[in-house]
C-alpha cells in the first residue's frame, strides 16, 4: 500500500505548490475583477447575470466570497455611498466587509443597508460560476464537489476549462470526477473523433459511474440501430465497459475477501481457545461460548467504570484495559470449572459435553439475572471508528481491520507461549503422553487447570473483540459455538495452523457464497460442504496421521 | 483341547467366496508366485508423515505354518498386522491371501475377518459390558449381515461349542461374568477364545503372553501349538523363552523390513540381529 | 412368534402391561368418565400435557437406542422429530381448506401472504393422510440413512459425530427459518383445524391422540427391546465398548450403526408427528440445538442403555419443567444446568442405575429383579 501511495502524496504536494504559484499569474487584472464584482450591485438581473458570467470566465478565485455572499443573501449596498459590502449579522449592528478583499468596513444598522437580491436563475448561474472557480481550490474535496457540479450542467463551453484542469489535477478521485464530467460533455459531441478522444480520456477511470455512462453507447436500440452510430467509438466503448466489468469483479472479490478475512478473524478468535481445550486437552467445552460472553460483559463493565470514574479524555483506553480484564475473568472462571467439574470427567468426552452444556445454561442465566436479558451496548472507541478507502468503492472499516490484526496477534502470542515457555513445553508434554509427563514430575493436574484457564481466557479476550462488532447479550456465546466447533473440526484438532486455516477458509467461503446465495443459504451451504468435507478428512485439514492419531 | 468335533477341520470358507468380487481378483502371475502360501506379503511400504513404518517388507507364510515375528520397538510388527487385517492401507506392495487368490489391500476389516483372518490385539480388547458367553457368541462364525444378526437364535450345538471353548480357555465358571471384571490374563484368553470361535484360517497374535505369569505363559504356549495344528498362525512376541518354546521359524523385523529369518538358534547368532538388539 | 415374547423377562412383561395398561385406560377414564367437579377428575389440559410428554418420551427412547446402545450421541435428533412434525403439520395445513384467514382452498395462509401463486411441488400429496404418514416415516428415515451412511462410513465417532449431527440440525434450523423454503418461515405451521375429520379442539379427539401416543410409545418400547435383546443389540453394545474389535470380528460397524440410527430417526419422526396435533404448532425452534441436547439429559437422568430409563427421564424432567416454568421461571435454567452437571458427575447410570444399585444392596445374593432386568444393558442369560 505504502509504495503506491507515496508517489501519489508527492504529486499532490507538487500540485498544491503549482496552484499556489499559478493562481496569481493567470488571474485577471484587478481592475476587471473589481469592475465585475461592482457590477453585481446593479439593480437589473441581466446585468448581474453578465457580471456573474464575467467573473466565471475571469477564473479568479478571489471572486468566490462575493458570489457566495450573493447566493446566501449577505451581499448589501450601503445606502450612504452605494458601496457593495458583505454584511454579517452582529450585535446590535451588522459588520461590514469588502466583498473582494475581505477588509473590515465598520458596521451599520439594518436600516442603512439594502440587500442585493438574487433570483433562482441567478443562483444557478452562481452555482456554475462557483464550481468553475472552485475547481482550482487547493482542497481536493471542494474540487471534487466543483467537478461534480459542473458535470451536472453538461454545458459544452465548460469543456475547455475542465480539460485544462484535468491536465494538472493529481488527486485520483477528483481526476475521475473531472474526467467523467468532461467525457459526458465530449460524448455528446457531433464529431466521432472527439467522442473517441473522450473515451480515451476515461481509460484510467474504471468506476461504476463510467460504466453507467458508457452502457447506452454499447447497447442497441429497440429497432436494431445503435445509439452510437460510429463503429470504432462503439468498439472502444464496449472494450472499456468490459475492462470496467473485470475491474469491478476484482474489486468485489477483494472486498469479499476482506470481509471473509474479517469474519474469519472473528471465528479465529472464537475458536482458538476452543482449539486449546478441545484440541490439546480433548475436553469438549460447550460452555466455551459463554466464556466469550463473559469477556464481552467484562468489556461492558470496564466501559461503564471508565464512564463513571475516569475523565472523558482517557475513555478511549477502556478497550485496552478490557483485554487483560476479560482474560483474567474468563480465565479464572475456566480454572474454577476445570477444578470443580471437568477434571472428574476426563476420558468421558460425551459426559463432558453434557456437563459443560449445563454450565453454559447456568452462566447464561446468571448473566441474564445480573445484567438483564436485553442487549448491552459496548461502543467503539474513537480510534476504531471510521474507515479506510484504498480504492474508490472499497471501504474497510477500522474496527474490522483492528480485529484482523488483533486475531493474528493473539494467534502469534499463543504460538510463542506454546513454543518458547516452560509452561508451553509442559503442556505439550502432557498432551502427548500424560503418564510419562506425570512420571517426569510435571504436575499434570496443574497444567490441565492452567490450560483450561488459558483457553477460557482467550475466549474472554475474543469476547472483548466481538463486543466491538456485534451486540452483547446473554446469548452471545450461542451464536458462535457451532461455528467455533466447525472451525476446529475443519482445521484439525490440536494444530494452531489448522485453526487459522479453518477459520479463514470458513470465513472466506461464507462471504464469497453470500452474494450469490444470501446470508442464511450461504451458511447452510457452508455447513453442508463441511459435513461432506469431514467425510474425506474425518480428522480435519491438519490432522496427524499414523498410529498416534488413532488412539 | 479343540478336537475334530468342536472345530470343523475343513474351515470351508463359504462366506469368503462370496466377498471375492471383481476388485479382489488377482493376476495369474502373482497367484502363481503365491502358490502354497496362506499369506503373501511382497514389497509393502507404509509411510506416516515421512516416517517409513514398513519399508519394502516381504513375508511369505505357508499353509499350516506357525511363524513367530520378533523385532525391537518400532520395527513395524504392529503395522504389518494392520496392513494384513485392513486397518492400514499400504502405499505400495501386494498383500495376497489364500494362495494368492484374494488381494487384501482392497478389502475392509470386516471383509478380511470374514475371509478367515483373525487378530488378537496387543492390549487385550474384549467387550467389557458383555458377559464372557456373549463375547464368545458374538465371535461365533455365523452370517454377519444385519438382518440375520437381528433375527439370530443360538442353536443348541452352537451353545455347546461356546461352552466347550469356555472350558478350553479356562473360563467355564465365569460364563455370566462381565468381561470387564476378568483379570488381565483371563482377558487375553477370552480374546484367544473369541478368535477360535471365528474359525479363522490364519491367526495373527500380537504379544499373546504379555503380562501373563509363567504358568499362564506355559499354558498359552500349549494352547497355541494345539491351535497351529489346524491353521496358520503368526505370533508377534518379545518373550524369547516363549518364542523358543514355540519352536517355530522366526522372522526378525527391523526398520520396516526383514532382517533375518530362520530357526531361533540361527537368528540369535546372527551378527546383525545381535547388533540391532544390543546396540552398536 | 416366541422370539417376541422372549424380549423381556416375565417380570418385565408384567411391569410393561401394568404401566402401559394404566396409562392407556386410567387417564382417559379419569378425564372423560369422572365428573368435572370430582377431585378425581383429570383436567383436560393434563391429558394434552401427558400426550406431549409421551411424544417426548418416544423421542428420548429413540435417542437411547443410538446413544445408550451404539454409543453414538446424536445431537441432531431434534431434526428428525421436527421433520416428522412438519410432515404432519403439512397434512394438517392442507386439511384447513377454505377455513383459513384468506379462505384460499389451494394455498395455506402464509403462502397467500407471501404472494405465492401455486403450491410448491413438495407440498403435493400431503392432502392425503396416508401419504403424509408415509412421509413421516420416510423423510426422517431417508435423511438419517443418507447422513448416517456418510458419517459412519468415514468412521466419525464420539464427539465428532455429536458435532456434525449438531451442524446438520443447525443447517436445518437456518433453512426452516427462511420464508422461501415454503414451510411458513419463522411462524411455522399452525391454526390447525381437524385430523381425519375429527376436530382437534374436541376433548375426545385429544384423548384419542393421547391414546395413540401411548400405543405408539408402547410399540416403540417393544421395537427397542426387540433390537436390544437381539444379537444385533449386543453387537451395538460391543461397538460402544470397542468399535474396531467388532470390525475384526467381521461385523460391518457401519451397517449396524446405520440400522440403529435409521430406526431411531423413524421413531423420532413418529414422535414428532403425534406431537404436532397435540400442541397445535410446529415451528423452526424445534430445530434449535438446545432442544436436542436437552433430550440427551432426559436419557442420562433416566439411565441410558435401558430404554425404560429414557421414558422415565423424559417424564421426570418435563414434569419438572412444567412445574418450574409456572412457579419460578428464572430458576428453571439453573435447575436444568445443575441437572446436566449433577447427572454426569454423580449418577452416570441415572435413576435406574441408582435404583438397581440400591436393590442389589438390599437383596443379596442378587436375583434378577425387575429393575435389573431393565436397567442392565442387554445383560441376559442364554439358558
Amino acid at each position: 500500500m505504502l509504495h503506491r501511495s507515496l508517489p501519489c502524496f508527492l504529486a499532490l504536494f507538487a500540485a498544491l505548490a503549482f496552484l499556489g504559484l499559478a493562481a496569481p499569474a493567470c488571474a485577471a487584472s484587478d481592475a476587471d475583477l473589481a469592475a465585475a464584482v461592482a457590477k453585481l450591485g446593479e439593480p437589473g438581473f441581466s446585468e448581474k447575470l453578465e457580471a456573474i458570467e464575467t467573473l466565471a470566465t475571469l477564473g479568479d478565485t478571489r471572486a468566490v466570497p462575493a458570489l457566495q455572499a450573493l447566493t446566501d443573501g449577505n451581499l448589501y449596498l450601503r445606502d450612504a455611498d452605494n458601496l457593495l459590502v458583505v454584511a454579517t449579522e452582529g450585535d446590535p449592528d451588522y459588520r461590514l466587509s469588502d466583498p473582494l478583499t475581505g477588509a473590515a468596513l465598520g458596521s451599520a444598522g439594518f436600516a442603512e443597508l439594502s440587500r442585493v437580491i438574487a433570483n433562482n436563475r441567478l443562483r444557478s448561474a452562481i452555482h456554475t460560476a462557483l464550481a468553475k472557480l472552485q475547481i482550482g481550490d487547493p482542497d481536493p474535496t471542494r474540487r471534487l464537489a466543483a467537478a461534480q457540479e459542473i458535470a451536472r450542467d453538461n454545458a459544452p463551453e465548460t469543456a475547455a476549462l475542465l480539460s485544462e484542469v484535468l491536465e494538472h489535477e493529481t488527486n485520483a478521485g477528483v481526476r475521475a470526477a473531472i474526467a467523467i464530467s468532461l467525457a459526458k460533455i465530449n460524448l455528446s459531441s457531433e464529431l466521432p473523433a472527439e467522442r473517441l478522444a473522450a473515451l480515451k480520456k476515461l481509460s484510467d477511470t474504471l468506476t461504476l459511474e463510467v460504466r453507467t455512462l458508457l452502457a447506452p453507447l454499447t447497447s442497441a436500440n429497440s429497432d436494431g440501430s445503435f445509439a452510437e452510430p460510429d463503429p470504432t467509438v462503439r468498439k472502444e466503448a464496449s472494450l472499456l465497459v468490459s475492462r470496467i466489468d473485470r475491474r469491478l469483479v476484482l474489486q468485489d472479490l477483494a472486498l469479499n475477501l476482506f470481509q471473509g478475512i474479517s469474519l474469519g478473524s472473528v471465528l479465529l478468535l472464537a475458536a482458538v481457545g476452543l482449539a486449546i481445550t478441545f484440541g490439546v486437552m480433548g475436553v469438549i467445552n460447550m460452555a466455551h461460548g459463554e466464556m466469550i460472553m463473559l469477556g464481552a460483559y467484562t468489556a461492558f463493565c470496564v466501559q461503564e467504570a471508565f464512564r463513571m470514574w475516569l475523565p472523558e479524555s482517557v475513555f478511549g483506553l477502556y478497550l485496552i484495559v478490557s483485554i487483560p480484564a476479560a482474560f483474567v475473568v474468563a480465565g479464572l472462571v475456566g480454572i474454577a470449572l476445570e477444578r470443580g467439574i471437568i477434571r472428574f470427567l476426563y476420558g468421558r468426552p460425551l459426559e463432558t459435553l453434557l456437563a459443560t452444556w449445563g454450565i453454559s445454561l447456568i452462566l447464561q442465566q446468571v448473566v441474564r439475572s445480573v445484567f438483564g436479558a436485553p442487549n448491552r451496548e459496548v461502543s467503539n472507541p474513537a480510534w476504531m471508528t471510521g474507515a479506510f478507502e484504498p480504492l474508490p468503492g472499497m471501504v474497510l472499516t477500522w474496527n474490522r481491520i483492528s480485529i484482523i490484526l488483533f486475531a493474528l496477534a493473539v494467534l502469534v502470542a499463543i504460538g510463542l507461549l506454546m513454543r518458547f515457555t516452560s509452561y508451553g513445553l509442559q503442556m505439550r508434554a502432557v498432551t502427548q503422553n500424560r503418564p510419562m509427563a506425570a512420571a517426569m514430575g510435571i504436575p499434570s493436574g496443574w497444567v490441565d487447570a492452567l490450560t483450561f484457564g488459558l483457553g477460557s481466557g482467550i475466549a474472554g479476550v475474543a469476547g472483548v473483540a466481538l463486543s466491538q462488532v456485534g451486540n452483547v447479550s446473554p446469548n452471545l456465546g450461542q451464536t458462535y459455538i457451532v461455528d467455533s466447533f466447525m472451525v476446529v473440526v475443519f482445521g484439525g484438532v490440536g494444530s494452531l495452523w489448522g485453526v487459522l486455516a479453518g477459520a479463514m477458509s470458513l470465513g472466506i467461503v461464507n462471504k464469497i457464497l453470500e452474494p450469490y446465495a444470501g446470508a442464511m443459504l450461504g451458511k447452510i451451504l457452508v455447513l453442508v460442504l463441511l459435513i461432506l468435507f469431514i467425510q474425506k478428512r474425518p480428522r480435519g485439514l491438519f490432522a496427524l496421521r499414523g498410529r498416534a492419531a488413532e488412539a | 483341547m479343540p478336537d475334530a468335533d468342536t472345530v470343523p477341520a475343513a474351515a470351508a470358507p463359504a462366506p469368503a467366496n462370496k466377498s471375492r468380487g471383481r476388485n479382489t481378483r488377482v493376476s495369474e502371475a502373482k497367484a502363481r508366485l503365491a502358490a502354497n502360501t496362506i499369506l503373501y506379503v511382497d514389497g509393502v511400504t507404509v509411510a506416516f508423515d515421512g516416517f517409513r513404518a514398513l519399508n519394502e517388507l516381504s513375508l511369505f507364510i505357508e499353509k499350516g505354518e506357525l511363524r513367530t515375528i520378533i523385532g525391537p520397538n518400532g520395527a513395524g510388527k504392529t503395522t504389518m498386522m494392520d496392513v494384513v487385517t485392513g486397518k492400514t492401507r499400504p502405499d505400495k506392495g501386494d498383500v495376497l491371501f489364500d494362495e494368492g487368490s484374494v488381494d487384501l489391500t482392497r478389502l475392509d476389516e470386516a471383509a478380511i475377518a470374514n475371509l478367515g483372518i483373525g487378530r488378537k490385539f496387543q492390549k487385550p480388547t474384549v467387550f467389557e459390558h458383555l458377559t464372557v458367553f456373549e463375547n464368545l457368541e458374538l465371535a461365533l462364525k455365523t452370517d454377519r449381515r444385519i438382518l440375520a444378526t437381528l433375527l439370530f437364535r443360538l442353536g443348541a450345538a452352537q451353545a455347546r461349542r461356546i461352552d466347550e471353548t469356555m472350558g478350553l480357555i479356562g473360563l467355564g465358571d465365569r460364563r455370566s461374568a462381565r468381561a470387564g471384571t476378568l483379570s488381565h490374563g483371563q482377558k487375553q484368553w477370552l480374546e484367544i477364545g473369541m478368535l477360535l470361535m471365528q474359525e479363522p484360517q490364519l491367526l495373527l497374535l500380537d504379544e499373546p503372553v504379555a503380562g501373563m505369569t509363567d504358568h499362564e505363559t506355559e499354558a498359552t504356549a500349549e494352547m497355541l501349538l494345539d491351535i497351529a495344528r489346524e491353521r496358520s498362525v503368526i505370533v508377534v512376541e518379545h518373550d524369547m523363552e516363549f518364542v523358543r518354546r514355540l519352536g517355530a521359524k522366526v522372522t526378525v523385523l527391523h526398520e520396516g523390513s526383514v532382517l533375518a529369518e530362520g530357526s531361533i538358534d540361527y537368528v540369535q547368532n546372527d551378527a546383525r540381529v545381535i547388533e540391532v538388539y544390543l546396540g552398536r | 412368534m416366541t422370539r417376541l415374547f422372549r424380549i423381556q423377562s416375565k417380570a418385565g412383561w408384567a411391569a410393561f402391561v401394568v404401566i402401559f395398561g394404566i396409562a392407556l385406560v386410567a387417564v382417559p377414564w379419569l378425564n372423560l368418565m369422572i365428573p368435572v367437579d370430582s377431585p378425581y377428575h383429570l383436567p383436560d389440559y393434563m391429558v394434552s400435557l401427558l400426550g406431549k410428554y409421551l411424544c417426548y418420551a418416544l423421542l428420548a427412547l429413540s435417542l437411547d437406542l443410538v446413544w445408550g446402545y451404539a454409543g453414538a450421541l446424536s445431537l441432531g435428533h431434534g431434526a428428525f422429530f421436527a421433520l416428522g412434525g412438519y410432515c404432519m403439520g403439512m397434512h394438517l395445513m392442507r386439511q384447513i381448506g377454505t377455513r383459513g384467514v384468506y379462505g384460499n382452498a389451494d394455498l395455506p395462509d402464509f403462502m397467500v401472504f407471501l404472494n405465492w401463486k401455486e403450491l410448491p411441488w413438495y407440498w403435493f400429496g400431503f392432502d392425503h393422510f396416508a401419504f403424509a404418514m408415509v412421509m413421516v416415516v420416510l423423510v426422517p428415515g431417508v435423511l438419517a440413512f443418507v447422513f448416517g451412511w456418510f458419517a459412519f462410513r468415514s468412521r466419525i465417532t464420539g464427539v465428532y459425530f455429536s458435532i456434525i449431527t449438531q451442524a446438520m440440525l443447525f443447517a436445518f434450523m437456518l433453512a426452516f427459518f427462511r420464508n422461501e423454503m415454503g414451510f411458513g418461515g419463522n411462524n411455522g405451521l399452525t391454526d390447525f383445524k381437524d385430523l381425519l375429520g375429527y376436530d382437534l379442539h374436541d376433548q375426545s379427539t385429544r384423548v384419542g391422540l393421547y391414546v395413540a401416543s401411548v400405543v405408539l410409545l408402547a410399540c416403540g418400547f417393544l421395537i427397542g427391546r426387540f433390537i436390544s435383546s437381539s444379537k444385533l443389540g449386543r453387537v451395538l453394545v460391543a461397538i460402544r465398548d470397542a468399535e474396531s474389535r467388532v470390525r475384526f470380528l467381521g461385523y460391518s460397524v457401519t451397517n449396524a450403526k446405520l440400522f440403529a440410527f435409521t430406526i431411531s430417526a423413524v421413531l423420532a419422526g413418529l414422535a414428532g408427528a403425534l406431537y404436532v396435533p397435540q400442541v397445535g404448532i410446529i415451528n423452526p425452534s424445534e430445530f434449535s440445538p438446545a432442544n436436542s441436547i436437552e433430550v440427551a439429559v432426559w436419557v442420562a437422568v433416566g439411565g441410558r442403555g435401558t430404554l425404560f430409563g429414557a421414558i422415565l427421564g423424559a417424564f421426570a424432567i418435563n414434569g419438572a419443567k412444567s412445574y418450574f416454568t409456572g412457579a419460578a421461571p428464572e430458576i428453571w435454567l439453573f435447575f436444568l444446568g445443575a441437572l446436566f452437571i449433577g447427572v454426569t458427575l454423580l449418577m452416570p447410570k441415572g435413576i435406574l442405575g441408582l435404583a438397581s444399585g440400591l436393590a442389589a444392596r438390599l437383596k443379596r445374593p442378587p436375583a434378577a429383579t425387575p429393575q435389573q432386568e431393565t436397567a442392565l444393558v442387554a445383560g441376559r442369560e442364554h439358558a
